[in-house]
């Protein structure tokens, strides 16, 4: 126990640049167009949803197997579990965009905890910003599709409120429909997937730091236990972001093309 | 026990002289803390009451289930964004 009294008091955490910031490989440091691991964990996303949904609809067999039967069962869950709860009739025509969300987001959180990776693509705040903008653009082209431009005039003075309250309510609905909506849908899901991954550098630098120590050190402070812990908890955050970031882009998509519920 | 020795030696000696950027780090990491700390209050009780309450409707009529629970994660996720809202303050003010 005298020997890692020392080794405890000089334990240093990366600095946080470390973390989050990653040189590019193609180009400088600065230039917008440069590529680094972060991209290129973007592109590996997309390249998966891709190909799975390719190799998912090659066949078109009655009874579905191997690959086309998961991508059933998730269209499936998709379908009843999201967007029927909440756009109800009429949102099969929106199937595609949010399934596409919904697997891109799932892939990029799930490199979180698979061992080359390690790292979520969702944590740096370019994905989930383009993500939210691209929701945003999305849900008022549909209020617009479905309700002509008085969607916008229908949003911020909902019907049946009585006129004395607009003064009060019109602010409300304005900031809360235009503006926090989309940086709410990405600040949600960058700070759940930076904080899950911090905490997981966290714990796994304590138990290296501890291991080099002595060989049951990593044991002491609970340190590995709660390595083991954090990554099951990782693997529901993942999940979980990825279903909320969907069906909240269903609501918004359901609150714009059926106003009246 | 020598080595608690030395390290109240050491912050001994630093408490007499902070350098600005010292100080800087100091009143950063103390505000970033509470900061998030304050931020992570409300939530949690909000996001217990709504489990709760989730968890008695689904006892009483565990048909409605699959309804609750979806109305559940949606509750849950309006609620933790106000707390990682904190969050991303608390790494604003420590790392920026």
């Amino acid at each position: 126990m005298s020997s890692t009294l020392p080794i405890l008091a000089q334990l240093q955490f990366p600095p946080i640049e470390n973390l989050v910031e990653w040189p590019n490989f193609i180009g400088g440091d600065d230039d917008w167009w440069g590529f680094n691991k972060i991209a290129l964990y973007n592109l590996t996303a997309l390249v998966v949803t891709t190909v799975l949904f390719l190799i998912a609809g090659s066949k078109k067999s009655l009874v579905p197997r191997g690959v086309q039967n998961l991508m059933e069962v998730s269209v499936d869950f998709l379908d009843k579990g999201i967007v029927q709860q909440t756009i109800g009739h009429g949102g099969q025509k929106y199937i595609p965009f949010l399934g596409s969300l919904f697997f891109f987001i799932l892939i990029g959180n799930v490199f979180s905890f698979i061992p080359p990776f390690l790292m979520p693509a969702n944590a740096r705040m370019a994905n989930p910003a383009i993500l939210a903008l691209l929701t945003w653009a999305f849900f008022i082209c549909v209020g617009i599709k479905a309700q002509g431009p008085k969607y916008f005039f229908n949003a911020v003075f909902p019907p049946g409120v009585p006129k004395a309250l607009y003064i009060l309510v019109t602010p409300i609905e304005f900031i809360s429909t235009f503006i926090v909506r989309p940086f709410s849908l990405a600040v949600r899901l960058f700070a759940n997937m930076l904080a899950g991954h911090i905490l997981l550098v966290t714990f796994a630098v304590l138990c290296i730091a501890l291991f080099t120590a002595s060989f049951v050190a990593a044991a002491l402070v609970l340190a590995f236990p709660m390595l083991v812990a954090l990554t099951a908890f990782e693997v529901m955050v993942a999940f979980l972001q990825a279903y909320v970031f969907t069906i909240l882009a269903a609501v918004y998509i359901g609150g714009a093309a059926h106003p009246e519920h | 026990m020598s080595v608690l020795g030395t390290l109240g030696t050491m912050a001994a000696e630093a408490a007499t002289e902070l350098t600005p950027a010292d100080a800087k780090n100091v009143s950063a990491a103390t505000n970033a803390g509470l900061a998030y700390g304050l931020a992570a209050i409300g939530p949690g009780i909000g996001i217990g009451v709504l489990v709760g309450q989730s968890v008695q409707a689904m006892a009483r009529q565990p048909e409605a289930a699959g309804m609750v629970r979806t109305t559940m994660f949606l509750g849950i996720a309006f609620t933790e964004a106000l707390a990682l809202i904190g969050f991303v303050v608390f790494i604003l003010l420590k790392f920026a």
